[in-house]
């Protein structure tokens, strides 16, 4: 499913509503989602999962053309932990 | 600060113009249309933000930890998610090394 997929079944689902603000509810929750993150803020949304930043610590990795080291700085990476509905529903789905 | 589905449906009724009651449905429906791909065993592309993919996982010998006893960890279907490559180097630059 794509984005737009996701807009067209909302907008199903609120047939009140005009087909534009399906698209901009779903471009407003995903941008909030984002700013939260690079806010370094966690999101958890009961029944789906939790959002929030892991540490990639300092490292020396190599250049894999030219064999040459190269320092890689830490890091902050997004990570995603299902909650248990959506991991309950997804394995029982097999 | 953590984001939950109450910011963002006040979001939703502050800039989008829904009402309470369909903004808090809107939200709800958001993530419940993710959860129905997903257990459809669909995974959802949503551009700039990320992708959730499943992934199958095989039977594995587990230990219970405490009696040491060997206990099989069933076959299982799991949720991951990888971040789009702007969210990924967006969080790199608000942190650049530093502290989150």
């Amino acid at each position: 499913m794509t984005k737009s997929e996701l807009i067209a079944q909302l907008a199903e689902r609120f047939p009140q509503l005009v087909a534009k603000d399906a698209d901009f509810a779903v471009k407003m929750i995903l941008d909030a989602m984002s700013e939260a993150l690079v806010r370094g803020d966690r999101i958890e949304i009961r029944g789906f999962g939790s959002f929030a930043l892991n540490y990639r610590p300092p490292r020396v990795g190599r250049n894999p053309k030219s064999g040459e080291k190269v320092s890689v700085p830490a890091k902050w990476v997004p990570h995603f932990k299902a909650g248990k509905e959506l991991r309950e529903r997804v394995d029982q789905a097999i | 600060m953590t984001l939950t589905k109450a910011e963002l449906a006040d979001l939703l009724f502050e800039r989008v113009g829904l009402n309470k009651r369909e903004a808090k449905d809107m939200v709800e429906a958001f993530f419940e249309e993710i959860r129905n791909a997903l257990e459809t065993g669909d995974g959802v592309k949503l551009s700039g933000f990320g992708n959730f993919q499943l992934r199958d996982k095989p039977q594995r010998p587990g230990r219970n930890p405490k009696t040491g006893q060997e206990i099989p960890i069933t076959a299982r279907r799991v949720v991951t998610f990888h971040a789009s490559q702007k969210l990924k180097s967006d969080v790199e630059l608000a942190f650049d090394g530093t502290t989150a």
